[in-house]
């Protein structure tokens, strides 16, 4: 049995309802922040899924850029939590409420 | 694939996985004695087998006694799995980096094509680059897991040491990549064997130090930074940090940090040995006119030659110069290397460009 | 046939260290399972033919980006993080979080049509990617062809992001203490 497009796109669907979970049930601002990697990751599962199917690059392409917008939004984002850490020791987002409505 | 094709692979990994662990145990011993030499002293020379002394060749074996029986402790308030597995994905760029390196040229035995290297990948010189940027995670978890300040330190300083040189060390591959027009090292060593010409007679074999000087001087810096030896070796300074990272580690775990580390040096010198210095070729020599075996044997004494004489150079610069201190290594790889490795790509294109008659691609 | 084997046991690792991401108390367990989880990924590329983005994915994904998740997690020292599944409420959230997911996986493979065909749009099977110079080259003609502003428009953003997080992350030092 070659794997075949639907089996890459169920892994890469798999991979997202899992990261999404970890994002809506966790509580700590680093873990929901992997969370959120892999469901990118998952993403780009699908678009190299779909280039290699299609027979074209413009999936791996796309999946190039993907990855350094995600380095960028990692270090942000950690820059984020780091300076959010420093003022209020905590980063468990239950106790970060401050903007909550 | 056939039995026959697995069973070469197995033996390509075999030899290879031998030969680097038996030159970084070799290598513990030269590095004693070159420094015993340098330093006007005998070095190791008690060691004896029946009387036989041996020039003290006995000594890893010894060393490895010692490791192997010490007692191997966790610290308190480590945590255990860690602890137990930085080691061994210390170890692991070591080995893995071996893979896509020829360590001879190709021959055609029995009907079959057989390359002289593991695994010839299409992305070669990228895999090498991938596995040295997991190695961090084994010095990072090291530090971490022993509950130690000074071994927390010591990683601080380590990862940010390895990530900085990881820099400049994939710019000045993109010169050589630039230069060979391919990313697999088999190729790369191929085009190594043609020569520069005069009139018609080769006069200077193509290698990469002769088009790429200065990426050889970044590449062998950037790569000595990469591996922690001396004169970067502050993350696991003596008289620093009392040995940093490893602080908390005994007996074989740290054996597998003291192996690897040597084993990375075998990995270094191949790596510039393939990339710069022809890899298996021999100059002036066509090998691959050859019969087969004459052509082994020449492009692997070749080989492990350049190896040798590598291996050799980095342990001389580790017993002559002082160790950088903390800013000036940041300093030499963020404000120095950079720029030059940066500085060295338009000129390689500029070069090319000019050596290839003033045309375009 | 070895095509699926690597893909069973890719795809097996991928999920399984993502659950661990998900699901383990302590965050730097989770930090290594994603760097695994992105590996088997990585794997994944390999064996879809993108190579170089197989070994872009290791170098930067899990070789820089994760080891900076690594270390702020170890200079933040967290500690263990008791917020896994606690109080009853967590566990109707994560058990209904869990069917969403599993009907969206399910919503997927069946719109998936396991063994259909797309068709082509540039030709470029495996036989003829290698035949045209191999995936990396082709690649970068992209990138460096149709693709060219988004790539410097990537340049810009990476430089953009560098400073803004040099900026938020620096110390403020306190004026007083400068005498």
């Amino acid at each position: 049995m070659t794997p075949d497009l639907g089996h890459y796109l169920t892994l890469s669907a798999m991979l997202f309802a899992i990261g999404a979970t970890g994002v809506l049930v966790r509580r700590n601002a680093l873990i929901i922040f992997m969370s959120v990697e892999l469901m990118l990751n998952a993403s780009h599962l699908a678009l190299v899924a779909f280039s290699r199917f299609r027979e074209s690059l413009d999936g791996q392409v796309l999946v190039f850029f993907g990855m350094t917008v995600a380095a960028a939004e990692v270090a942000v984002g950690l820059a984020i939590i780091i300076a959010v850490y420093r003022s209020r020791k905590t980063v468990n987002i239950d106790e970060l409420r401050q903007l909550h409505g | 694939m056939d039995v026959t094709g697995l069973l070469i692979v197995v033996g390509k990994v075999l030899f290879i996985t031998f030969v680097v662990l038996n030159f970084g145990a070799i290598m513990t011993w030269a590095e004693r004695k070159q420094a015993a030499l340098i330093q006007d002293r005998i070095g190791p020379n008690r060691i004896n087998i029946g009387g036989f002394k041996l020039l003290g060749l006995i000594q890893p074996i010894a060393d490895g006694i010692k490791m192997i029986m010490k007692e191997d402790f966790i610290p308190a308030g480590a945590h255990k799995l860690y602890h137990t597995l930085a080691p061994a994905i210390a170890m692991f760029p070591a080995l893995v980096g071996l893979a896509v390196i020829p360590f001879g040229p190709s021959f055609d035995a029995g009907g079959r094509h057989i390359d002289l290297q593991v695994a010839n990948l299409d992305v070669g010189i990228l895999f090498v680059l991938a596995v040295s940027s997991l190695g961090v995670y084994g010095i990072a978890l090291a530090g971490w897991a022993s509950n130690n300040k000074y071994s927390l330190l010591g990683t601080v300083r380590a990862t940010a040491q390895m990530i900085s040189y990881e820099i400049p060390m994939g710019l000045s591959i993109i010169g050589i990549v630039m230069t060979y027009g391919t990313l697999e090292l088999n190729k790369i060593v191929d085009l190594q064997g043609e020569y520069f010409r005069l009139g018609g007679i080769g006069v200077l074999p193509k290698w990469g130090i002769f088009y790429q000087p200065l990426g050889f001087i970044l590449l062998f810096t950037a790569l000595i930074a990469e591996t922690k030896r001396t004169p970067f070796d502050l993350p696991e300074g003596e008289s620093e940090l009392v040995a940093g990272y490893n602080v908390e580690y005994s007996g074989m775990k740290w054996g597998m940090f003291f192996l690897g580390e040597f084993a990375s040096i075998v990995v270094v010198s191949a790596l510039i040995a393939t990339l710069y210095l022809g890899g298996w070729q021999v100059p002036y020599v066509h090998l691959t006119a050859l019969p087969v075996l004459p052509r082994i044997l020449l492009g692997l004494i070749s080989f492990f030659g350049k190896v040798v004489v590598l291996c050799f150079l980095q342990l001389l610069i580790r017993w002559t110069l002082p160790r950088f201190r903390y800013d000036q290594l940041m300093d030499l790889g963020w404000k120095r290397l950079l720029p030059l490795a940066i500085v060295n790509v338009p000129i390689t294109a500029v070069w090319l460009w000019v050596l290839g008659g003033f045309k375009l691609g | 046939m070895s095509a699926a084997i690597a893909f069973w046991i890719l795809a097996i690792g991928a999920v399984s260290t993502a659950l661990g991401v998900v699901l383990m108390r302590n965050p730097i367990t989770s930090a290594l399972n994603l760097v695994l989880s992105l590996c088997f990924v990585a794997g994944l590329y390999a064996l879809l033919e993108a190579h170089f983005v197989a070994a872009i994915q290791v170098t930067v994904y899990a070789g820089a980006i994760m080891v900076l998740f690594t270390f702020v997690i170890m200079l933040l020292d967290l500690g263990q993080v008791q917020d896994r599944i606690g109080p009853p409420e967590g566990l109707v959230k994560a058990a209904v979080m869990g069917l969403l997911g599993i009907a969206f996986v399910v919503m997927v493979a069946k719109s998936a049509h396991l063994g259909i065909t797309i068709p082509s749009t540039s030709g470029l099977t495996p036989a003829n990617v290698a035949r045209a110079g191999g995936n990396t080259r082709l690649v970068g003609e992209l990138l460096f062809g149709p693709y060219l502003l988004p790539f410097e428009i990537a340049g810009v953003l990476l430089v953009v992001a560098l400073v803004g997080t040099v900026v938020m992350a620096k110390r403020e030092v306190d004026p007083r203490r400068r005498k």
